[in-house]
């Protein structure tokens, strides 16, 4: 497949929305989960998981078949619970228990959730993790794919670029890293805390085939980088840079310097819905 | 201690690698990382096993990830650096894709830490290992085992391959006495070398020598103590330590590590309350802080507390305790420290 086709981007659109207004029901009813960094990647849930690129089995998550999908900004991925429950890795009914007694849907997940690979409260991990899972199914000779969502804030982290320069060495192209480049981190803009300036210049010295998304809400221009991801035969890891809106479509919310932990009041929430529960 | 055995004296990293070399050979599932550490035996195992070696560099937290990241792709892994460095350095990352992945993960990583308490003599604190095993033994689901010499050092990776979940082997730098012709069982977690009256020396690694040592002095001056060797700090057999335990009165345990920091001493604290044993405690480790003195390791021990000496005196002043019916006299603990 070379690209995807139209009709399949107008499901994805409309299935991303699905997931935003699901996402804001969910944190209506707990207001404690992080919405803001969980609005910012749900076009690339959506194309990762609607759009044909990652191979799964929801009724077997372990499925030794399956491509892998490590989702290292795990505080900001709220946006996964719907679509693991429409996807059928667990009921819908999940969905009214987040945080509560009793569910395993935490405000950080964790890998008793099934469709999750491993930790992600803690930041920094995944492209480590990811890198060793990549050469394990190299040396293996099997063919899945290993994909790690990441934040641009978690790039301070400094274990990500000693598993940013191991995978390079080892030449893991079957390693794709999407970067939810929301600039925003807990107080204010990244690019005023740690500048991570040029970030793609800075990927490809580090010796990766690096990609940039302009507009990280538009499932076609998403959908067109990770095909050319998975085309792309240079023998390096990838990288698709995905500039999003943090809080995104958020009256107040969406890229506010400080929006990290606030809570959006269930009236604008029903508001935005239109719906009034 | 019996007469010194016939093999020849070897560094337990040289007879633990090699043991592991052998077993890649055998077994395909195997992967071995270092952070940039070497060995002859590593030489082989990289020219022989070229697939499943790789050097992460001087990285100890991604040695750990990408350790967790092969484990969870089905390898048993075995991870190689200073013990200082693969404990510490990257602490956080054993906890979360170690420890709390193998919560809900199978994942076999084999931990393996050379340079535990001063065996890296003339490196000073940063090499030298004093609080390894009190963090590590914080870790649920870490398994910590500190062998006293080569054949103990050699048999630890059969059962590390036998058994899933995170491990710490903690391995001294220096090439030390041979303790045992065959390999203890390594089910009980302890072996016991000597028998004795009323006190018990429970040693780990290099501290076995020393209280062999120590207890060989006491003998000298009418004094019987038992020795024990306790390699698997965490899944020892309590039944069988307590029988052994039945018939003395006092405890000492003896660590290369900081006393009173929550390592050894602390485990045999609650492993004693817990289990109701009716016998006093005294424990020998690390006096004080950080030092930067060089010196013999030996001269190095007595300076802090745990060289032969030192230790002797320990013991007798503990022992006069029971006949006096009064507690250990901690003013004179730190008297060799001040020295």
């Amino acid at each position: 497949m070379n690209q995807l086709d139209e009709s399949l981007y107008a499901r994805l659109s409309e299935k991303a929305r699905w997931v935003w207004e699901e996402t804001l029901r969910i944190h209506r009813r707990s207001p404690e989960t992080r919405v803001a960094s969980s609005l910012s990647p749900i076009e690339i849930f959506v194309v990762l998981y609607y759009g044909g690129f990652l191979r799964q089995d929801s009724g077997n998550p372990r499925w030794a078949g399956r491509d892998r999908c490590i989702i290292s900004k795990g505080h900001g991925s709220l946006c996964m619970y719907p679509i693991l429950a429409d996807l059928g890795y667990f009921p819908m009914e999940e969905l009214e228990k987040v945080c509560q007694e009793g569910s395993f849907l935490g405000g950080i997940p964790d890998p008793v959730i099934p469709g999750y690979e491993t930790v992600n409260g803690s930041l920094g991990h995944g492209a480590g993790v990811s890198s060793g899972m990549a050469l394990a199914l190299k040396r293996l000779e099997k063919d899945q794919a290993v994909y790690v969502v990441t934040g641009d804030g978690e790039l301070h982290e400094g274990s990500n670029w000693e598993a940013f320069m191991f995978a390079a060495q080892h030449r893991l192209d079957n390693l794709t890293v999407i970067v939810d480049n929301n600039q925003i981190s807990m107080l204010g803009p990244t690019d005023e805390i740690v500048s991570h300036r040029d970030l793609r210049n800075k990927f490809e010295a580090f010796g990766w085939a690096a990609r940039d998304v302009p507009d990280g809400h538009s499932v076609t221009a998403i959908g067109e980088a990770l095909l050319e991801c998975r085309h792309d035969r240079s023998g390096k890891p990838k990288v698709v840079i995905v500039n999003t809106r943090k809080g995104n479509r958020v009256p107040g919310l969406e890229n506010a310097p400080l929006s990290h932990v606030t809570a959006i009041k269930s009236d604008l929430v029903d508001q935005l819905l239109g719906d009034s529960a | 201690m019996s007469a010194l055995l016939p093999l020849k004296p070897r560094a337990m990293r040289d007879t633990l690698l090699e043991a592991t070399y052998e077993a890649m050979l055998r077994d395909s599932g195997i992967f071995f990382v270092t952070a940039d550490f070497g060995s002859p035996v590593i030489d082989k195992i990289r020219t022989d096993c070229s697939a499943r070696f790789v050097n992460v560099g001087i990285a100890e937290q991604n040695l750990i990830n990408v350790s967790a990241g092969l484990a969870l792709e089905g390898f048993k892994v075995f991870a190689y650096a200073i013990a200082p460095f693969i404990t510490m350095r990257c602490y956080e990352q054993i906890r979360v894709n170690l420890s709390l992945l193998s919560e809900v993960r199978p994942i076999n990583v084999n931990l393996i830490g050379v340079g535990a308490g001063y065996s890296y003599v003339v490196s000073g604190p940063t090499h030298q290992c004093y609080e390894d095993l009190t963090v590590m033994r914080a870790l649920p689901n870490m398994r910590i085992f500190s062998p006293a010499d080569q054949v103990v050092a050699a048999a630890l990776p059969a059962l590390c391959l036998d058994s899933n979940g995170p491990k710490y082997l903690r391995l001294d730098a220096q090439v030390l006495p041979v303790l045992y012709e065959i390999s203890p069982a390594l089910d009980s977690g302890f072996h016991v070398h000597r028998k004795g009256d009323k006190i018990c020396l429970i040693a780990t690694g290099y501290m076995v020598h020393t209280a062999l040592k120590v207890a060989d002095k006491l003998a000298a001056s009418g004094l019987s103590v038992g020795v024990v060797d306790l390699f698997d700090l965490c899944s020892f057999s309590e039944d069988k330590l307590q029988s052994m335990l039945a018939s003395y009165q006092g405890v000492v345990t003896m660590e290369e590590g900081f006393r009173g920091r929550g390592g050894m001493d602390a485990m045999m604290f609650d492993y004693i309350a817990r289990r109701g044993i009716n016998v006093r405690m005294f424990n020998i480790g690390v006096e004080g802080g950080y030092r930067f003195e060089l010196g013999e390791r030996s001269v190095l021990h007595e300076k802090v507390g745990i060289g032969v000496e030192s230790v002797t005196g320990s013991v007798e002043r503990f022992e006069r305790t029971f006949s006096a019916s009064s507690p250990p006299d901690l003013k004179n603990r730190g008297q060799k420290v001040i020295a």
